[in-house]
């Protein structure tokens, strides 16, 4: 019995081994993504175009879960099992992949000139010599409504952020909805969707960021401060036991339609797009005072890079051009409304919510969330500290201004500039 | 006397080497070295170490002076050992008091569907953490959950809060809930040691008029104790290397404020990195092997200063 289970294990591997040798002419390509959410799409979509196009070349997309992802990644790069692609998270994990020699260079790819050189920021060195992942997508943020809910109420999109506070209060009073999804018990909403998407009108974007990397400003300015300021005001418009709601609990809140305002980014469209059966519009983060210039918190998400190590640098070079071409940037777009195109192709988008949160780039100027360039390089890690603060300062058991001294304090312990 | 000395002479004689011994614990002991041992002192070893421009540099016990030095790293480390004892503490004045008194309810004669109390009290030790902790994350959510509609209908719903979100009482509910989940093995334990009883000596009691309570208190209790000494220790053990729980039901950053960071969390976080923040395994090293002394000093204290006083009894 043993013996004849032997023997066929043996006779399926030498079947498979043939199996394998009959189809050597096409290379198959793998990628890593932490994007499982998107396996349809890849499979279905985006990997067929790009075969049609490419005959001979096979693409296999092999997501992991996104807590485990970099972890995962770091595993399999270090035993040399990994894909002959990685998508690339921005700023410092993937450099750290770069500088450990496991992404390859990629600033010389034809494709690569499609590229502002803000887009690539989050996939280049300090100094911009060298760019190792191909940008995909960007995320916006803002606040996405539930139309219905508006009209019943009879509020106003709000402009300003004494309108926002009027509107939420008139929801509040009408009693039907929660104003505001949002909880804390994950902490990285309370940060992602509380702290970086109003804190740009604040420290104006760019000028702001730039000057705290720089050292000009600090986390004890005011500019920086006043975003936790406002954060503090939004606990009472958030639901009955805010403390203990997690992230999927606030999406099913909002589409459900138990809540009348989502602090969102616009990852969320195409699955609020499935599940929400009222109408959903979105609005940019309030500015102070009317006429005000606006900014938003256009991420740099996502990019693809090349194993260093990969054994069909060829045809991986082939697919990452065209991952920089105009055809994958409207197929990318269309099929993930949410996640914008950053290359500079023009790019026309189907979806009316999509629609509604590119149309702020042409208003407003765009910025990155503060944290992730540089500053989360050292220890204490400025974005998991940002996470804690914000949620501490939603709940009152800390000031906005402790929470801005005792980030500045932890920066100003390793970053030299802020010493 | 002379006649035993023959006797083992004898079969000494008869049977030179024993292979079959080393033969027999061959598996086990290759097993436990590669997947126990090795590992173990690889972590010591790597504690040892930090990465310097790509390479491993030893740097003898920097790491550690980092750990406790460093206000960083030390509040941290202090503040996760801390909520790690009282999750200890919690086990063992709720779970293992409950499981004797469940165990002792369990071992009368006259209680009817015992086998079915035992099985349903057991079950949730073998489930996973996941699903636990993902139940009673449901059950305790303020939204969907049905804790707070079942407060309501005994008229207590001013007594609900958002436990898992609130500082005060997120480790203690955790704790809870662990357990909840885990109450099964001190119960079955000292089921067993209480059927090992012999029924003369409790027959014996009974004729010198020690029933009831008294009887559990002066002969069951003092009989079982060996037993509550190695559920003791199971508990300590299992509580500082806990992290399931915490993992699922609070994420690697154990909110709300690191209320419920145990040294497992606090490790998984510095080993693997979290978000932005990148791992960093010689650290990750070191807290594993901080770990492994402070379960290594309380599994001495209870072998050295409680066990070999311990009185046993021979039946």
């Amino acid at each position: 019995m043993t013996y004849k289970f032997m023997k066929s294990i043996l006779l399926a591997s030498t079947m498979l081994v043939a199996a394998g040798v009959a189809q050597a002419e096409d290379v198959t390509l793998t990628i890593e993504s932490w994007r499982n959410d998107d396996l349809s799409i890849w499979q279905d979509k985006i990997i067929p175009a790009f075969e049609k196009a490419n005959p001979g070349i096979k693409v296999k997309f092999t997501p992991s879960a996104p807590a485990e992802y970099n972890a995962v990644l770091n595993s399999k790069l270090d035993a040399g099992s990994a894909g002959d692609m990685i998508t690339c998270r921005p700023f410092d994990v993937s450099l750290g992949l770069y500088d450990k020699g496991h992404l390859a260079a990629l600033q010389d790819l034809e494709g690569m000139k499609n590229f502002s050189s803000v887009a690539k920021s989050g996939w280049s060195t300090d100094d911009g010599s060298a760019t190792f992942c191909v940008p995909m997508a960007s995320v916006i943020h803002g606040f996405i409504y539930n139309k219905d809910a508006f009209k019943e109420v009879g509020v106003e999109v709000p402009k300003t952020e004494a309108e926002f506070f009027a509107v939420l209060d008139k929801i509040k009073k009408d009693g039907n909805y929660i104003p505001l999804a949002m909880g804390t018990n994950d902490q990285w909403e309370a940060a992602t969707m509380g702290y970086n998407n109003i804190g740009p009108n604040y420290w104006k974007g760019e000028e702001g960021r730039l000057a705290l990397i720089a050292g000009k400003q600090k986390l004890t300015d005011e500019a920086w401060v006043a975003p936790y300021r406002q954060l503090a005001k939004w606990k009472p418009y958030l639901g009955d036991g805010f403390e203990a709601q997690t992230y999927p609990d606030s999406q099913n809140l909002f589409t459900l339609g138990r809540a009348a305002v989502y602090p969102a980014g616009s990852w969320e469209i195409s699955g609020f797009n499935k599940q929400a059966e009222f109408k959903m519009g979105a609005f940019y983060p309030p500015v102070q005072n009317a006429g005000d210039e606006c900014y938003i918190s256009d991420h740099t998400d996502i990019a693809i890079g090349m194993n260093a190590k990969t054994k069909n640098p060829k045809e991986t070079k082939i697919f990452l051009n065209w991952v920089g071409s105009a055809e994958f940037a409207s197929l990318y777009a269309n099929s993930l409304p949410g996640f914008f195109s950053l290359s500079n192709h023009e790019v026309k988008m189907d979806d009316p919510l999509a629609q509604d949160f590119v149309s702020w780039r042409g208003k407003c100027k765009s910025s990155i969330r503060s944290t992730y360039q540089i500053l989360s390089r050292g220890k204490p890690n400025l974005e998991n500290d940002t996470w804690n603060a914000s949620v501490q300062v939603i709940k009152g058991a800390e000031t906005p201004e402790a929470a801005g001294a005792r980030l500045q304090k932890g920066l100003a312990s390793w970053y030299k500039p802020q010493m | 006397m002379a006649g035993d000395g023959k006797v083992t002479t004898q079969s000494h004689n008869k049977r030179p080497t024993r292979w079959h011994i080393a033969v027999f614990l061959a598996p086990a002991v290759l097993v436990y070295t590669a997947i126990m041992i090795i590992p173990l002192f690889g972590t010591l070893q790597f504690s040892l170490f930090q990465e310097v421009e790509r390479l491993q540099v030893f740097v003898g016990l920097d790491n550690f002076k980092t750990l406790f030095g460093d206000p960083n790293w030390s509040k941290s480390f202090w503040n996760a050992l801390a909520n790690n004892a009282w999750f200890f503490v919690i086990h063992m004045l709720v779970q293992n008091p409950i499981g004797i008194l469940l165990a002792a309810i369990l071992a009368s004669p006259h209680l009817r569907m015992a086998a079915f109390y035992r099985t349903a009290i057991f079950i949730p030790t073998i489930l996973s953490f996941v699903i636990v902790g993902f139940a009673w994350k449901l059950i305790l959510s303020p939204i969907w959950g049905i804790s707070p509609d079942l407060l309501q209908m005994i008229g207590l719903k001013s007594l609900f809060a958002p436990w898992l979100g609130k500082e005060a009482y997120a480790l203690t509910t955790l704790a809870l809930v662990s357990v909840w989940q885990f109450v099964g093995i001190p119960m079955m334990l000292i089921y067993a040691a209480l059927l090992t009883i012999p029924d003369e000596v409790l027959e014996a009691a009974e004729c010198d008029g020690i029933t009831g309570m008294k009887q559990f208190w002066k002969i069951k209790l003092p009989l079982i104790l060996p037993s509550i000494g190695i559920i003791s220790v199971l508990t300590f053990v299992a509580n500082f290397n806990a992290f399931d729980l915490i993992y699922t039901t609070q994420g690697a950053l154990a909110g709300p404020n690191f209320a419920t960071d145990i040294l497992g969390t606090f490790m998984f976080r510095t080993f693997f990195g979290f978000q932005l923040q990148l791992g960093d395994p010689n650290m990750g090293a070191t807290i594993a092997s901080a770990m492994f002394f402070v379960i290594l000093i309380g599994v001495c204290i209870y072998l050295f200063g409680i066990q070999s006083r311990m009185r046993r009894y021979q039946f």
